[in-house]
């Protein structure tokens, strides 16, 4: 009904003479991301999931970590029985008798802090380096790019597994292996737009008026430089829960007492030769509907802010 | 090319001998090894013996003179579990290794580079639409969970393939390896598809953008203007063109593949280097920690090279620039 009533409406509209309709750049980029239905269910997922992380104390079935409420008699029941505690594990219960479902609930809010902290803190070290380099030029600019190549020639896995053996298993330590690592990539992608950004005539006329040089890079550069940087962003937000995941799985990466997705694959590891599956799988499959939402926004995010790809 | 190979050799060693500065002190600088090496039990005197024993009463950069005239002669200490020197320990494990990797990129060339090819020439076809999402799948999965899956699917439920271990090896040149026997290769299968699947999404990814460029290309037009046929035009001229980025990238990620088999030989118990570090990590072998690095290093170092190399080789332009410079 209303979608036949909608175009008479808009028919009947134009006879006073309309002012036209101006389109800020973010309603364009608003309208221009919503035209692809796959990302859009990619962010509808990945903001469940967030949800899911952040209300996981008051909708988890179990608090995970309270020993009082974990029953021996309950561990590695089959998903859908019920325990002793009378509420049916849906996916299942792990060694310790712990609820699945809660463990990865809980779980979600250790790999996303983990991710998303050291995307953010690596986005920042990473962004103002490279801008320094664009900025500086000369030796300040092959210095840091020298850094760059130097750890970028390294596969991330083999750094963070270094830098973990090095200092040791810990949510932080995590965060900070996974900065050493992704930050290059920020430094990379912020320094190539900036190389062309700085030649532009707003930063001239911004140099005219004496601006101070911190005002200009961060005031008018780094605005002009944040499209591809949010792309990049997006991605290494997957790549570094997946790169958390693994370490966490090696063992190397968060503590037993703080189980991201990672580790509770890694818990599982032993059960599945007896057919025992669920307990590796199902925080399995969290992880990777994570991973995949994020990946399907950032993808669609890399054509919405191609500037080449732009009529 | 001569200066432009002994300028590239010249670099290769300055980079050797930072990473051997870094590594050395960031694994020697924390943590005190005396703690793990000797038991809690052992009196002063059998401390002290220990730690003059493993050189641990010098100072750093003492110690690290040592380590690099030593490794210089090819001796990279020895470990402190093994008892054995660190680099035969690493020697030993590295053709399982090696032959992981290098299985992983053969299969994901065979898979890749047809998959590639067909999305390229039929970008509309369904059926490349879902290669294409398939290869997003690729890049996303965690590799190590896929790992388990396979384990759980095909060494659990189906019982087709053993699911630890190399099998049986046979001894050429030295070395042992799996993939000569039908028992090894069957150990090998898994591992390998594991290690390959960010591979294969990656190859068909660079396959099919090569594939819709080269069809574009002016000697892609007078070839089939020739009268070639459509399949030698194929085989030959663009398929030519488009191992080019292929063969570096797969090259380049040679590196990659031999660090990611961390992770693929701790779950598929491969004997591996991989899975020597992570155990070594584990009770802070230094030695061996240290020694895999350099080794890494070293192999990263020789396979940038030898894909420069390649390039040139494939690609006439590059050698043309390298001469006009």
């Amino acid at each position: 009904m209303s979608t036949t009533t909608a175009p008479s409406a808009a028919q009947a509209a134009p006879t006073p003479p309309a002012p036209p309709r101006v389109e800020t750049p973010f309603q364009r980029f608003v309208s221009e991301f919503a035209a692809s239905r796959l990302a859009l269910a990619g962010l509808a997922v990945f903001t469940t999931i967030v949800l899911i992380a952040v209300l996981a104390p008051w909708i988890a079935p179990q608090n995970p970590y309270d020993l009082a409420q974990l029953d021996i008699m309950d561990s590695r029941l089959e998903p859908g029985s019920v325990g002793g505690a009378g509420f049916t594990h849906w996916l299942g219960t792990d060694d310790q008798g712990r609820d699945m479902l809660s463990g990865i609930m809980y779980g979600l809010r250790i790999s996303l802090i983990v991710g998303a902290g050291s995307a953010v803190i690596a986005c920042m070290v990473g962004a103002s380096l490279g801008m320094l380099a664009a900025y500086a030029g000369g030796r300040t600019d092959s210095a840091i790019m020298r850094l760059v190549d130097l750890q970028l020639s390294f596969p991330a896995i083999l750094a963070a597994l270094m830098i973990l053996a090095v200092l040791g298993k810990g949510v932080l330590n995590v965060v900070i292996a996974l900065v050493l690592v992704e930050w290059a990539y920020y430094a990379r992608t912020v320094r190539g737009t900036a190389l062309v950004e700085r030649r532009r005539e707003y930063i001239e006329a911004a140099q005219c008026l004496a601006l101070p040089t911190r005002r200009v890079i961060f005031r008018h550069l780094l605005p002009n430089c944040l499209p591809p940087l949010i792309v990049v962003g997006t991605m290494q937000v997957a790549r570094a829960i997946a790169l958390e995941a693994t370490l966490s799985f090696l063992g190397l990466g968060v503590p037993i007492t703080e189980p991201s997705l990672g580790l509770l694959i890694a818990n599982g590891y032993e059960y599945m030769l007896s057919g025992k599956y669920w307990i590796s799988f199902y925080p399995g499959i969290a992880l990777l509907v994570t991973i995949v939402s994020i990946n399907l926004v950032g993808d669609h995010l890399r054509d919405v802010l191609n500037p080449r790809l732009k009529r | 090319m001569t200066v432009y190979l002994l300028r590239r050799l010249i670099q290769a060693a300055g980079v050797v001998l930072a990473m051997s500065v870094i590594v050395f002190i960031g694994v020697y600088a924390i943590g005190d090894p005396v703690e793990i090496l000797i038991s809690p039990d052992a009196d002063q005197f059998e401390r002290e013996r220990a730690i003059r024993a493993f050189g641990l009463d010098r100072p750093l950069w003492q110690q690290y003179f040592t380590f690099l005239g030593r490794a210089l002669q090819g001796d990279l200490g020895r470990s402190f579990v093994f008892n054995e020197p660190a680099l035969k320990l690493i020697l030993q494990r590295m053709p399982a290794t090696l032959e992981l990797a290098v299985g992983a990129t053969v299969v994901a060339l065979i898979i890749g580079v047809p998959l590639g090819l067909y999305a390229g020439l039929k970008p509309e076809s369904p059926v490349s639409k879902g290669v294409m999402a398939a290869s997003i799948l690729g890049f996303s999965l965690p590799t190590f969970w896929v790992g388990l899956m396979l384990i759980l699917v095909f060494a659990v439920q189906l019982g087709w393939l053993p699911s630890t271990g190399r099998g049986e090896t046979v001894e050429v040149l030295g070395m042992r390896w799996s993939f000569l026997t039908a028992d090894g290769l069957a150990h090998m299968v898994m591992p390998a598809v594991n290690l390959s699947l960010f591979k294969i999404s990656l190859v068909i990814r660079l396959t099919r953008a090569g594939v819709r460029e080269t069809m574009l290309m002016d000697f892609v037009k007078f070839a089939r203007a020739k009268g070639l046929s459509p399949r030698r035009v194929i085989a030959v001229h663009v398929l030519k063109n488009i191992m080019i980025p292929v063969v570096t990238v797969v090259g380049l990620e040679f590196g990659g593949t031999i660090a990611f088999s961390v992770v693929t030989e701790s779950i598929f118990a491969w004997p591996g280097m991989g899975k020597l570090i992570i155990d070594s990590i584990n009770v802070l072998d230094r030695p061996v920690i240290v020694a895999y690095l350099m080794i890494i290093v070293l192999m990263f170092i020789v396979i940038n090279l030898v894909v420069d190399l390649t390039y040139s080789v494939l690609d006439p332009r590059v050698r043309l620039e390298a001469k006009g410079a």
